[in-house]
């Protein structure tokens, strides 16, 4: 924030909409994080810009008291990329979902993600197309029954990070919409990545898919089924701190410490900054494994408005800022006298 | 006139402009094409010959004509690609019926092209093609060059090969480079036959060889070679003249239609003062554009090769909302894809331009064929009430005008505009008189920045267009979308009434543009017996037409529609001053639907979709035989 602009507070973010998820949605949530988060990223509210696809999770720019573009399903990434190459003093955020991102618009996503434009990426992973009244999607776990999956879905699912890995993306998290305080954090770090920012936020459905996540939400299992990652700190999780992930040749195991000699010194220390580890930890699945939140992977390499402007800049730097009169009157040309 | 009959020849011994030895015979116009294989460079010879008779005065038209492989098998049909070029000291409409002259590099190049060589034309043939190999891939069954097949031209059979490796037998290159240097020696002849000076040619081969003198130097080598050939050998006994034409006086480049169109967004960008963004996918015949446009960093253009149709839409779309000039290339099954994006900025009324360059289809089609088939989809072709102007330039060099014109429409209007171009406008050339940048418009763009009493779909009373707001203005934060928006707030609505009311005034936007539209020009009396009607590239052809039949003393006219959405406001009541009303179209009907719809008219349609233009007579024809009904 500038110095001389008033302060910002949650309530400047809230636009005068009335929201019309569906009571108990895991939207309200995610919602009220990035509100809340806003105001601390020194943004003026002008120069911040969402922009969504189609689904429940798409009509987020209309309750963002900023500016706002509800587009067309799948296409999101395709447009924010054209606003951030030619804008890149705006903050630009994408807001997608499961149906949204991983089907129809799968293939911007993965261009987005490759090409490094510097937007974040908030993907409302709830495994169900909500809009539509509960269909499968793609993110659905083989054999769930839906509308459209009577005797159970055969699709084998995707797992986003692991796309988003694939694809090479620069920030790559996992967060839960009903973790308030993990949500925000992780957030704030996709706004201070420069490069595109990818969070898969695990949400619920209520009406169409509830319990979506329940093994990592319910009080009663979710300290032994999630896994916080920490940049430099051992892979320890549990209600008890007791267990912990570590390397067995190529595979990643669950140990128990105090088991058989096990140490915290055993234990994998989380380095985000290594691709081939992201990796590991994004096919960790449930049960047999914990659900890793947190940042898979970040690194630094240009973005793709950097790059472009770069470009530009040299091109005017050795031929100067183009003239039109030059253009129109280039290659062979002849005058005819009067 | 196009095509005119050839004047009686004069021959002018030591002619004063020449050094030639031989005498010369003046022609008013004369159309040849070079063909042969797709590896044998007659594109290149096709265009450098332009050049140079651009450059000696004369006014033209071209039409390449290749395949849609890149190499398609050696010495097959299939692999023929063919450079036309009709070129006058009158005006010229159109690249030419017939021709006087055919350079056929093989024995394909021959059979595919000969139909279209006139009794007693010109023909040059490479005779060291014609082996037995070569004659079979082309399905000849008996030798051309010897069973009298020819015997209605005058043939003039050359060892092009053998030719060019004498030329260039003291160099050092492999056998292989030598006689890729063949084409040239064809330019060089026929330049030498045309008075062509080789000095563009020889100034593009050292740019496109700058790398590799050696090569630059052997082609240049060559292509003096034929053209002393000429001169010296005892082949030709005239050469041919054909003086300037009367062109109006100024400065002139030769243009294709695509870097027309491209120049044309970079003028009408920089006259609104904002950047040109665009976003665009690889597909033929509309690359080009693509192509240009990432060569001009240094004029602010943005040049995003997209990972598909829809993205290189999508970021115009995402770029025209931050406020740059967003536009999108594409042909025709690009255009299938894009009109879901097409139709969010209908709704979100953002100013991005379409550029389809038609091709043949449906579907993949003919992809480096022409057609002006997209008509009804530009039109039609988008869920629900959807209006898009749509602009169509006539000719090669009209797209500039037509994109920067499409630019202006949008920015004043707030709505996407498609211009629709062709295969045929694309890759064809014309002189251009070229404009001075300081009498091109300004384009008044203003962006809104005051938030008191701001509503995202207030509208101006006199356009309808809605403002134009720059994320980033403090306190006019604002959200849009595709979803249905209240005619006062521009909040998301549901109501029936106010939908209504919503397609009703985005209709009513469109449809006022036609107060900017010129009334409609009809290029002959304003009353008659007939009126030929058209859009986009069949202008040349139909022109040409309609002046032979007013030379004959026949009532016809032609109007030309320049814009297709909205239609001139006058075009029901000029066209009902005409007891016939003819509409040729490389479509099935397209535009003669719509002007019977809009005017109740018995509008007759002409139609071919043979992926090239109609030729001349084919009109002329036509004009005839409905006028005997």
């Amino acid at each position: 924030m500038s110095a001389e602009s008033p302060t910002l507070t949650r309530k400047d973010f809230v636009s005068d909409q009335d929201v019309r998820w569906c009571p108990g949605c895991g939207d309200y949530s995610i919602l009220a994080q990035v509100q809340k988060v806003m105001p601390e990223l020194g943004v003026p509210r002008e120069n911040v810009v969402f922009v969504s696809g189609i689904g429940c999770s798409s009509r987020f720019p209309y309750y963002m008291n900023t500016y706002g573009f509800h587009t067309i399903h799948g296409r999101a990434p395709a447009i924010a990329t054209g606003l951030k190459i030619t804008r890149p003093e705006l903050s630009v955020w994408v807001v997608t979902g499961d149906g949204d991102g991983l089907s129809i618009g799968g293939n911007h996503l993965i261009h987005i993600l490759r090409r490094n434009v510097d937007v974040n990426i908030l993907l409302f992973n709830n495994r169900i197309y909500g809009l539509t009244k509960g269909q499968y999607s793609p993110t659905s776990e083989q054999g769930k029954v839906t509308k459209s999956s009577p005797v159970g879905s055969i699709d084998a699912p995707f797992n986003p990070i692991s796309i988003a890995l694939g694809a090479d993306a620069t920030f790559v998290a996992r967060s839960i919409d009903v973790e308030a305080k993990h949500l925000q954090t992780t957030i704030k770090q996709a706004f201070e990545h420069k490069g595109t920012s990818f969070v898969e936020i695990l949400q619920n459905c209520n009406i169409f898919n509830d319990g979506a996540w329940a093994s990592v939400t319910d009080r009663d299992t979710k300290e032994n089924s999630q896994l916080q990652l920490e940049h430099g700190k051992p892979m320890v999780f549990g209600r008890n701190r007791n267990l912990g992930l570590r390397l067995r040749g190529l595979e990643i195991e669950v140990a128990e410490i105090g088991q058989d000699g096990v140490t915290e010194s055993d234990l994998i220390v989380h380095d985000q900054t290594n691709a081939r580890l992201g990796h590991f930890l994004a096919a960790l699945q449930p049960p047999k494994f914990p659900v890793p939140l947190g940042v898979f992977r970040t690194t630094h390499r240009p973005t793709y408005e950097e790059l472009s402007a770069a470009q530009v800049a040299s091109a005017k730097a050795k031929l100067g800022n183009g003239e039109i009169d030059e253009l129109l009157n280039r290659g062979d040309t002849w005058t005819v006298e009067a | 006139m196009a095509v005119p009959p050839i004047e009686p020849a004069f021959i002018a011994e030591n002619h004063a402009d020449s050094a030639k030895t031989k005498p010369v015979e003046v022609r008013e116009s004369v159309v040849i094409r070079f063909a042969g294989d797709s590896g044998d460079g007659m594109q290149v010879v096709g265009m450098q010959f332009t050049n140079e008779s651009a450059l000696a005065g004369n006014d033209l038209s071209t039409l390449p004509d290749f395949p849609a492989e890149i190499r398609a098998p050696a010495g097959t049909l299939a692999g023929v690609s063919g450079y036309q070029l009709n070129f006058s000291s009158a005006e010229v409409f159109t690249p030419g019926d017939e021709l006087d002259l055919l350079v056929a590099m093989n024995p394909a190049a021959l059979r595919v092209n000969l139909g279209d060589l006139k009794d007693n034309g010109i023909l040059i043939v490479d005779r060291e093609a014609f082996t037995d190999q070569n004659l079979k891939k082309a399905g000849y069954t008996s030798h051309p060059l010897l069973d009298g097949t020819l015997a209605g031209y005058q043939l003039f059979e050359l060892d092009l090969t053998k030719l060019t490796i004498e030329t260039l037998k003291d160099t050092d290159l492999p056998a292989r480079a030598v006689v890729r240097c063949k084409n040239f020696f064809a330019l060089g002849l026929v330049s030498w036959l045309f008075h062509r000076p080789t000095e563009s040619a020889e100034n593009w081969i050292k740019e496109r060889f700058k790398k590799r003198p050696e090569l630059a130097d052997a082609n240049i080598r060559v292509l003096r070679a034929g053209f002393n050939f000429g001169d010296t050998a005892e082949l030709f006994a005239h050469s041919y003249e054909v003086r300037p034409a009367k062109i109006a006086p100024g400065r002139y480049r030769n243009i294709t239609g695509n870097a027309a169109l491209a120049i044309g967004f970079v003028a009408a960008a920089r006259q609104a003062g904002l950047p040109l963004f665009l976003g665009s996918y690889p597909i033929t015949p509309a690359s080009d554009i693509l192509h240009d446009l990432s060569a001009l960093k240094n004029f602010d253009v943005l040049a995003f090769q997209a990972e598909d149709e829809i993205a290189g839409v999508g970021a115009a779309l995402g770029a025209a909302f931050g406020g740059a000039i967003g536009i999108t290339s594409t042909s025709g099954p690009g255009m299938c894809l894009k009109a879901e994006t097409i139709n969010l900025a209908v709704s979100v009324e953002l100013p991005i331009v379409i550029a389809n360059i038609q091709r043949g289809g449906p579907s993949t089609g003919l992809p480096t064929k022409t057609e002006q088939a997209d008509l009804l989809m530009s039109l039609y072709g988008r869920n629900s009430d959807s209006p898009v102007p749509i602009i169509a330039p006539q000719t090669p060099a009209d797209c500039f005008a037509a994109a920067f014109e499409a630019v202006k429409i949008a920015v004043r209007y707030m709505t996407p505009v498609i211009v629709l171009s062709d295969g045929y406008l694309a890759n064809g050339a014309e002189p251009w008189a070229i404009p001075a940048a300081r009498d091109l418009d300004r384009l008044d763009v203003k962006f809104r920045t005051d938030p008191e009493g701001y509503f995202p779909y207030l509208r101006d009373e006199a356009t309808l267009a809605r403002p134009w707001v720059k994320p980033g203005t403090p306190g006019l934060e604002h959200r849009i979308g595709g979803l249905e928006k209240d005619y006062a707030t521009g909040n998301i609505s549901y109501s029936s009434l106010n939908h209504e009311q919503m397609v009703l005034v985005r209709a009513k936007k469109i449809a006022g543009i036609a107060a900017d539209i010129p009334p409609t020009q009809v290029f002959g009396p304003t009353r008659g017996d007939m009126v030929v009607v058209g859009w986009g590239s069949t202008f040349g052809s139909i022109r040409a037409a309609v002046s032979a039949a007013q030379a004959d003393g026949k009532s016809v006219s032609h109007v030309h529609l320049r814009y297709l959405n909205p239609l001139p406001s006058d075009l029901g009541n000029v066209l009902k001053c005409f007891r016939r009303v003819l509409v040729p179209e490389m479509n099935l009907g397209q535009l003669v639907k719509v002007l019977r719809a809009e005017y109740l008219i018995d509008a007759i349609g002409m139609n071919k979709v043979q992926g090239l233009p109609f030729k001349v007579r084919e009109i002329t024809n036509r004009i005839d035989s409905m006028l005997q009904e």
